[in-house]
């Protein structure tokens, strides 16, 4: 049976919508429903688990199978997902405080594992639904509500963090910059592995204006760097700036004075995560935030590999017999 | 190897022996050794093997000390007996921690090997003023059958053709006593040659040839060196027809767990994070992934239960085992499977606690825990396995209710149960209980909270299904739809049918366990792995002629429904536990009835002696009457039953 082909209406749900008005997740929604008709996957094949916070909202909007948990354990769940259903496309809706500071174990062992799930960071850097207490990506010295004199723990890097786990696909992205973003989780989307994309999202609620200083319209090329691989690394309205790495550092160079071949070239399947490391861990504030794919490489997957093992073991040793299974062995007779 | 001797063979129809060395001396691979052949000569058996936490404390010390007890015998026996006939000490601190059990007139072997100045002064055998004990020469053992022997040097001399390390050939020791034991109680050796050809294959075959050595060298020195006034045998016990098996409980478990996705059809996914003493069971069924068992061994405890909630929804039997401090981590995940209604088993093998407590020593100390210990009302059914055998049918059942009212089950099992073994008559295949299971596919009318009108069970609709794209998860919900609901009256109402659904199990359950008159003077209420040690000192009062009844629990929460008649019927309600009268509190709450506690925690099961004099002493007390589990104003039975023989 040929089905009409998926279209945005079809991942829409009956439920009312309930995130602030104006809030970055809207935005998010609305790619998550543009890309996953795009994929070429029946609706039911989809799963959209979370854990606690706004962000976990999101199975509730779209239109598949979905799992709204507990806090900070999608990853977790997910995990169970894949390993019944390896078949499944299992996508995880989860913020900065849900995934790095109460779940930050499952999502490290996720990505080390290399499950085949689709993990989107909401990050707004602070925690909305508790109402504004600071987050693990919150900048030192806010002012937040449970911290009146300024925030003193030292935030995250999330890409970082997700490179230093060993996720094979790690990208950042803009909530309001809806066409990378809808790129982006393409390419998440196919990539087969653990996909970590970090997603910047204003709350503008409890942290408005979070990232105006890297996205608005006006500044944003100045503050942002577009990573594309085999491409030199240049930014800047007037394109007139790249990155040059000296030695293990990297450096801001004005483009008149450089020529591009001293330029660093992206190369996002580099099979080691130091590159991306490195431009991950560009100061904010002085150097440019890169989005876009930082890592994609191959790797096997948790899950296949563990269907591989079951299938290996099966045709080795044929299909269990429970009989023997309890009568083989040291037994004996009576009567 | 053939019997020979002359000397004289007396039958006998029950040992208690008790292996005791350092828990680097091998002594719980020396039992169970003992054990599997004591189960192929056909004897009725029950072991309890006590070991401690460290993988090796400092050797010849105290704590480092690990012992394994092995009762066999020709008659029905429910418990591996309240002190033992022989005691084999491997070294000082052996002897110095068992001789306490050990009564007057008993036989106890002594490696005099280790008997020497630095390994006393280890065992703390030292006077006040510096100088050395040795209970070798002190008359200290006189009231005991001593027989020394050097093992060591038996070890180095029976090995010396397979070119050993003096260090790898006193490592051989414990199969020389294991030799001498067999010798004793006329056991082949040919199981264990056997095991021991299988575990050093191929390069390490020199290893197994030299243990066979070691444990002829025992065999035939205690025949030649006549160590004994006699040797016994020990017939083989007269049980139901059948072909049996000897099974620890961890075993049973990991066996009804490919047992329970034979017959669903359905895979089981067991995920785990290594907890003692559970971890065995995860081990165990690694091995089964051509029956239907994927494991996963996660990074935490809630991984490990959050994994399990995930592969019930996507289909699979979600399982996930730990012992107590584990499952206090889970809490929050089984409120997640309670409010998703997912089918789910969540295995508990208690240990000592709270916290990290006693690792390695048996309690019954979550059954609160498993009834009730979630945030606000989170009923689910719980389970408890009484025998290492009966854990393979509690397990099934655990995942029967599971699938069938689809809720989390709690299934109880102990450091008891799980490392003490018995017999086992296998069951027949075709006679296990059916698990029937049938995943929603009819689009027409789905809700996702669709239920059974009579089990109260909601629709188990596995994604990949097309049509039935629901959302789950742990907001309150409309019945039914599923969709997001804070309603006041919704909420009351939901809270209510959970429970109800729950309540739906105790008329769909394992009955009590009962034994003795209908009704009477007293009433022993157990549940868990206290039912050995029960009926024996039942059956010790029956002998007495005291007309009292047992009823043991198999399905703990809810009650069965018959449950409330029972204990109506019976002038005394005693409920021997192993914790601090956790049981006795569910009672009195749910039935407003009177009982007496009779509560021990001391990391190890109540021997038959203490709790037949309990019995003997609650007929004294008025009827109807009730003791707290603090109450010290009642004589503590333990105290006074050295006396009283075990049965």
């Amino acid at each position: 049976m040929i089905s009409p082909p998926l279209t945005k209406n079809d991942f829409k749900t009956d439920q009312e919508v309930r995130w602030c008005p104006g809030c970055g997740d809207y935005a998010i929604l609305n790619a998550v429903q543009t890309v996953f008709p795009m994929l070429g996957i029946p609706k039911e094949k989809f799963v959209v688990v979370s854990g606690i916070g706004c962000s976990s909202r999101l199975p509730y909007y779209v239109n598949t199978y979905g799992f709204h948990s507990i806090h900070g354990r999608a990853p977790a769940i997910a995990t169970g997902i894949k390993i019944a259903n390896p078949e499944l496309s299992v996508w995880i809706g989860t913020g900065d405080g849900d995934s790095l500071s109460i779940g930050g174990n499952h999502l490290i062992h996720a990505m080390r594992r290399n499950l085949d799930v689709k993990l989107l960071m909401f990050n707004n850097r602070i925690y909305g639904l508790t109402k504004g207490q600071f987050s693990p990506t919150s900048e030192v010295g806010k002012v937040t509500k449970s911290t009146p004199y300024g925030v003193v723990d030292q935030p995250f890097n999330p890409i970082a963090l997700a490179l230093g786990a060993g996720a094979t696909f790690v990208a950042r992205s803009v909530d309001i910059m809806s066409k990378h973003l809808i790129e982006v989780l393409q390419r998440a989307a196919n990539h087969k592995g653990f996909a970590f994309v970090e997603i910047y999202q204003n709350c503008n609620i409890f942290n408005d204006g979070a990232f105006d200083h890297l996205v608005d319209a006006g500044i944003r090329d100045e503050h942002l760097i577009a990573l594309e691989h085999g491409k030199p690394l240049k930014f800047g309205k007037a394109k007139d700036k790249g990155i040059k790495l000296n030695g293990f550092k990297p450096e801001v160079v004005p483009l008149a004075s450089t020529p591009d071949s001293e330029l660093l070239v992206w190369d996002e399947h580099d099979p080691s995560s130091a590159l991306p490391f490195f431009v991950s861990a560009m100061p904010e504030g002085t150097m440019p935030q890169g989005i876009g794919v930082f890592r994609d490489v191959d790797r096997p997957t948790f899950d296949g590999e563990m269907a591989a093992q079951h299938a290996n073991v099966m045709k080795k040793y044929g299909a269990g017999s429970l009989e023997k299974l309890l009568y083989e062995g040291d037994t004996w007779k009576v009567g | 190897m053939t019997n020979e001797t002359t000397h004289k063979v007396r039958s006998i129809e029950q040992v208690v022996i008790r292996l005791a060395g350092d828990s680097g001396d091998g002594m719980q691979i020396t039992g169970n050794e003992f054990t599997k052949t004591s189960a192929i000569v056909g004897n009725d058996l029950a072991t309890l093997p006590d070991f401690p936490a460290e993988i090796r404390a400092p050797a010849g010390t105290l704590p480092g000390v690990s012992g394994f007890q092995i009762r066999f015998a020709s008659k029905d026996i429910h418990t591996p007996g309240d002190d033992p006939d022989i005691l084999v000490a491997m070294n000082p601190a052996a002897l110095k921690v068992n001789l306490p059990d050990m009564r007057p007139g008993k036989t106890i072997i002594i490696n005099t090997a280790m008997f020497v100045e630095k390994e006393l002064r280890k065992a703390l055998y030292v006077k006040d003023d510096g100088t050395i004990i040795n209970p070798l020469n002190d008359h200290s053992l006189s009231n005991y059958h001593v027989i020394p022997v050097d093992l060591n040097k038996l070890a180095l001399e029976g090995t010396k053709e397979f070119g050993l390390s003096p260090k790898e050939s006193l490592r051989c020791k414990n199969f020389v006593a294991l030799g001498m034991m067999y010798w004793l109680y006329s056991r082949p050796l040919e199981p264990t040659i056997a095991w021991l050809r299988d575990y050093f294959k191929g390069d390490k075959v020199n290893f197994a040839n030299a243990n066979i050595a070691a444990m002829k060298t025992g065999y035939n020195y205690a025949e030649t060196a006549e160590l004994f006034v006699e040797q016994y045998k020990i017939p083989a016990a007269h049980l139901p027809a059948g072909t049996y098996r000897n099974v620890m409980g961890n075993q049973a478990v990991a066996l009804a767990i490919a047992a329970a996705a034979k017959i669903s059809g359905v895979p089981v996914f067991y995920g785990s994070y290594p907890i003692t003493p559970a971890s065995d069971i995860l081990h165990q069924i690694s091995k089964y992934k051509n029956y239907g068992v994927y494991t996963f061994q996660a990074e935490d405890e809630i991984a490990a239960i959050c994994s399990a909630i995930g592969a019930s929804f996507a289909g699979m039997i979600g399982v996930t085992g730990s012992s107590g401090p584990g499952i206090a981590l889970k809490g929050e995940a089984m409120g997640l499977a309670v409010m998703t209604e997912l089918p789910l088993v969540i295995i508990d093998v208690q240990r000592g606690g709270p916290s990290t407590g006693l690792p390695t020593k048996t309690e019954q100390a979550d059954l609160l825990q498993a009834v009730l210990g979630r945030n606000s009302e989170a009923p689910m059914p719980v389970v408890a396995a009484s025998s290492p055998a009966d854990c393979f049918d509690r397990f099934l059942e655990a995942v029967r209710i599971a699938t069938k009212y689809m809720t989390p089950v709690v299934f109880l099992s102990d450091g008891y149960l799980a490392n003490g073994s018995e017999p086992w008559r296998l069951p027949d295949i075709d006679k296990l209980p059916k698990i029937d299971i049938n995943f929603r596919t009819e689009r027409d009318g789905f809700q996702p909270y669709l239920r059974d009108p009579g089990t109260l069970a909601r629709v188990w609709a596995k994604p990949g299904t097309p049509g039935l794209e629901h959302r789950i998860g742990g907001i309150e919900k409309r019945d039914g739809v599923g969709s997001i609901n804070y309603d006041a009256e919704n909420h009351d109402s939901m809270v209510r049918l959970r429970w109800r659904k729950i309540y739906k199990v105790a008329d769909d359950c394992a009955a009590p366990l009962m034994a003795g008159p209908e009704r009477g003077p007293l009433l022993v209420l157990g549940w868990g792995s206290t039912l050995g040690s029960i009926t024996s000192a039942v059956e010790m009062a029956h002998a007495h002629k005291m007309p009292i009844a047992r009823c043991h629990l198999q399905q703990v929460w809810p009650f069965p429904s018959s449950l409330g008649a029972i204990l109506s019927r019976y002038d005394r309600i005693l409920i021997p536990e192993m914790n601090l009268g956790q049981m006795w509190r569910l009672v009195r709450s749910e039935y407003a009835v009177q009982a007496y506690s009779f509560a021990k925690v001391q990391g190890r099961p109540f021997t038959t002696g203490e709790l037949f004099r309990k019995i003997q002493q609650t007929l004294e007390l008025p009827a109807h009457g009730s003791s707290h589990p603090l109450d010290t104003k009642l004589e503590r039975a333990s105290e006074v039953a050295a006396d009283v023989s075990g049965g």
